[in-house]
């Protein structure tokens, strides 16, 4: 984390909560809070990748569904460029920023409307933000941006079901290009491809980066993706941040009890190494986001959980290197 | 060398800058749907009873209004179907034409079906999008207004109305406009619902696409097919609402007629053994009820492949 680095985006104290109402609860019955993102903060540097990690349901994809106001937030700030606050500006300056910060989704076909051709699904974006622009120059573009992803120009009037999971995800990433933005939002980009598309499309988004300056928040669950594409890795647990730190830094001495746990449990592709290595075991379930424990809320399967972890809930504080963790424990 | 690779080369370029046009999901139901016999079958036969109805006119003798005084008292002997004549499907009761009393009932139920499943469409289509993609209060506010509407008798409503204002054909037009978009709007709400949280609507409302533009672009050209389907299976409903009404005697006036009123009539003229009557507009009928069944039912597969 050197200083000289310009902030993009900085998230402080993001929560995000559903209410829900229990089945067949009377009407003025006070909904139950869910919290999904329970005070998040971080820093996104210019052209630096962010990864994000946790296990299903930590609140991932709330979290970058929040950034971009898809979803309202309950408290905190997003900060764009260090003055703007994008969750609390109007309708029309959000649109202008909206320009600047694209996103790419999960399931690659599902990202497409099947009843468009994929020159219209690329245009869409500049379409809605630049009106004016005429039709001979929207096909040059989206022509441009299609080579850039690797998609041949001549497939610009074929369907999305015409193409296969990687190309589809190229499609997306065309589109999320097109307005050059200065961040792309990836939640969990690569999951729903298998192992040597998702190779070209990590390797794809890198390239990307490097030439046009992107910076990238990068959802996954895949830890060994992660650790290939991101500068910082965040973990997350049961929407709070568990662990931030330099990619290497994170994998070679994870510092948070959970995060240890989920390190030793990646894959080595060394059968004797695999064999000799030690894999933590966390006992249970996450606890329910409705009802979190009190106090730190990793302590009903932390191995080090003792009192004091039941009453104060840890804070997040870095040690020399820039290392962020929030455990009592951690050393 | 067996392959000049110049050539090749020169023809990979070609294809390389070739445009290739892919094919839409709309074709593909297109493909489907002609390989349907039945439904292709049903829709010449459809198609062919809309011909008829506006090219039949110029084969005929007698108007529609127009009474043959010949018959008069004697309809089931000299009102038979007959070439020598000039009446083609026979006359009816006071001996006015069938043939071109049926066309006439054609036009009349033909245009009654098709501009009530047209404001289905478009006013269902719209209304069922905008309330499931807005969701919320609004969502609870429209719809409770269709139950509301949907409270009402309609078939009771109409009649009061025929009762009030008159008989007029423009009257049934209102009658079946008002109702006719209830279910449609209903249908259309459900199919947004389950469409609103895919990733594409995801992706669009991140890009900042506007909500009008989102239900036009992505919510209505995917719900389409149902709509198709439905208001091909809503004509028929139409013109049975049309017909029964004119059964009743209300609905179009004389001397205007329609598939209800001249089976109603056909069908009390039946101990006199004028068949012809109750054949001619039952056999017309009954093959464009049919038609419209089997055409929605080609549809729905042809639209929904995986559904089958």
């Amino acid at each position: 984390m050197s200083a000289d680095k310009k902030i993009l985006l900085s998230v402080k104290d993001l929560k995000v909560q559903f209410s829900i109402k229990p089945q067949g609860a009377l009407p003025w019955t006070k909904p139950l809070a869910l919290k999904a993102v329970d005070g998040v903060s971080f820093d996104l540097y210019e052209g630096e990748t962010l990864g994000i990690v946790g296990e299903s349901g930590c609140g991932k994809s709330t979290l970058a569904r929040a950034i971009i106001r898809m979803i309202p937030s309950s408290a905190g700030q997003v900060l764009w460029m260090g003055n703007e606050d994008l969750l609390t500006m109007s309708k029309s300056e959000l649109q202008e920023k909206r320009k600047d910060i694209q996103m790419i989704f999960q399931d690659p076909l599902a990202s497409l409307n099947p009843r468009m051709t994929i020159g219209q699904i690329i245009a869409e974006p500049l379409k809605t933000h630049y009106p004016e622009t005429s039709k001979e120059d929207v096909v040059d573009r989206v022509k441009a941006v299609m080579k850039k992803v690797g998609l041949l120009t001549n497939q610009i009037n074929r369907y999305p079901h015409e193409f296969s999971g990687g190309q589809c995800q190229r499609i997306g990433i065309a589109r999320a290009l097109i307005l050059e933005p200065k961040l792309i939002i990836c939640d969990e980009p690569v999951s729903a491809l298998d192992v040597s598309i998702q190779a070209q499309v990590i390797n794809l988004l890198v390239d990307l980066q490097k030439e046009m300056g992107l910076s990238l928040v990068f959802i996954a669950h895949d830890l060994s993706v992660v650790r290939h594409i991101s500068t910082r890795i965040m973990v997350l647990y049961l929407g709070n941040v568990a662990e931030v730190s330099v990619a290497n830094d994170l994998y070679d001495n994870p510092r948070h009890p959970y995060t240890q746990a989920l390190i030793s449990a990646v894959p080595i592709p060394d059968p004797v190494k695999e064999r000799a290595k030690k894999v933590i075991l966390l006992e249970g379930d996450m606890p329910s986001p409705i009802n979190p424990p009190s106090g730190c809320v990793f302590r009903t399967r932390c191995p080090l959980a003792d009192d004091l972890c039941a009453i104060e809930k840890p804070t997040l504080k870095s040690n020399e290197g820039g290392h962020w963790v929030s455990c009592h424990h951690a050393k | 060398m067996l392959v000049d690779n110049k050539k090749v080369q020169e023809l990979a370029d070609n294809m390389a800058a070739e445009e290739l046009t892919g094919r839409s999901l709309l074709q593909d139901a297109r493909h489907r749907f002609f390989k349907n016999k039945m439904a292709v079958v049903s829709l010449m036969i459809l198609v062919s009873i809309i011909i008829f109805a506006f090219v039949g006119p110029y084969f005929a003798k007698w108007s529609y209004e127009e009474i043959d005084w010949a018959t008069m008292g004697n309809v089931a002997e000299m009102g038979r179907p007959s070439i020598e004549s000039g009446h083609f499907f026979g006359t009816d009761d006071l001996g006015r034409d069938l043939y071109s009393r049926v066309i006439q009932g054609t036009q009349i139920s033909l245009t009654v079906g098709f501009v009530g499943s047209l404001i289905a469409v478009f006013v269902g289509t719209l209304y069922g999008a905008t309330a499931g993609y807005l969701g919320g209060t609004v969502d609870n506010i429209m719809m409770r207004t269709v139950d509301i509407l949907m409270a009402i008798p309609y078939m009771f409503f109409l009649i009061l109305l025929l009762v009030m204002f008159g008989r007029s054909i423009s009257l049934i037009f209102v009658g079946i406009g008002l109702i006719s978009w209830l279910d449609m709007s209903r249908i259309v709400r459900g199919q947004t619902l389950s469409l609103k949280n895919k990733e594409f609507i995801e992706a669009a409302v991140a890009s900042g696409v506007a909500p009008f533009n989102i239900i036009r672009r992505h919510i209505v050209p995917n719900v389409m097919g149902i709509v198709v389907v439905y208001a091909t299976l809503l004509v028929p409903g139409m013109i049975m609402t049309e017909s029964f009404i004119s059964f009743l005697g209300l609905g179009v006036q004389e001397p205007q007629t329609s598939w209800g009123a001249l089976i109603s009539s056909g069908a009390g003229r039946l101990q006199y053994g004028t068949y012809w009557q109750l054949f001619f507009p039952l056999f017309f009928f009954i093959a464009t009820l049919l038609s419209f069944f089997f055409i929605g039912d080609g549809l729905r597969d042809a639209l929904d492949p995986k559904d089958r």
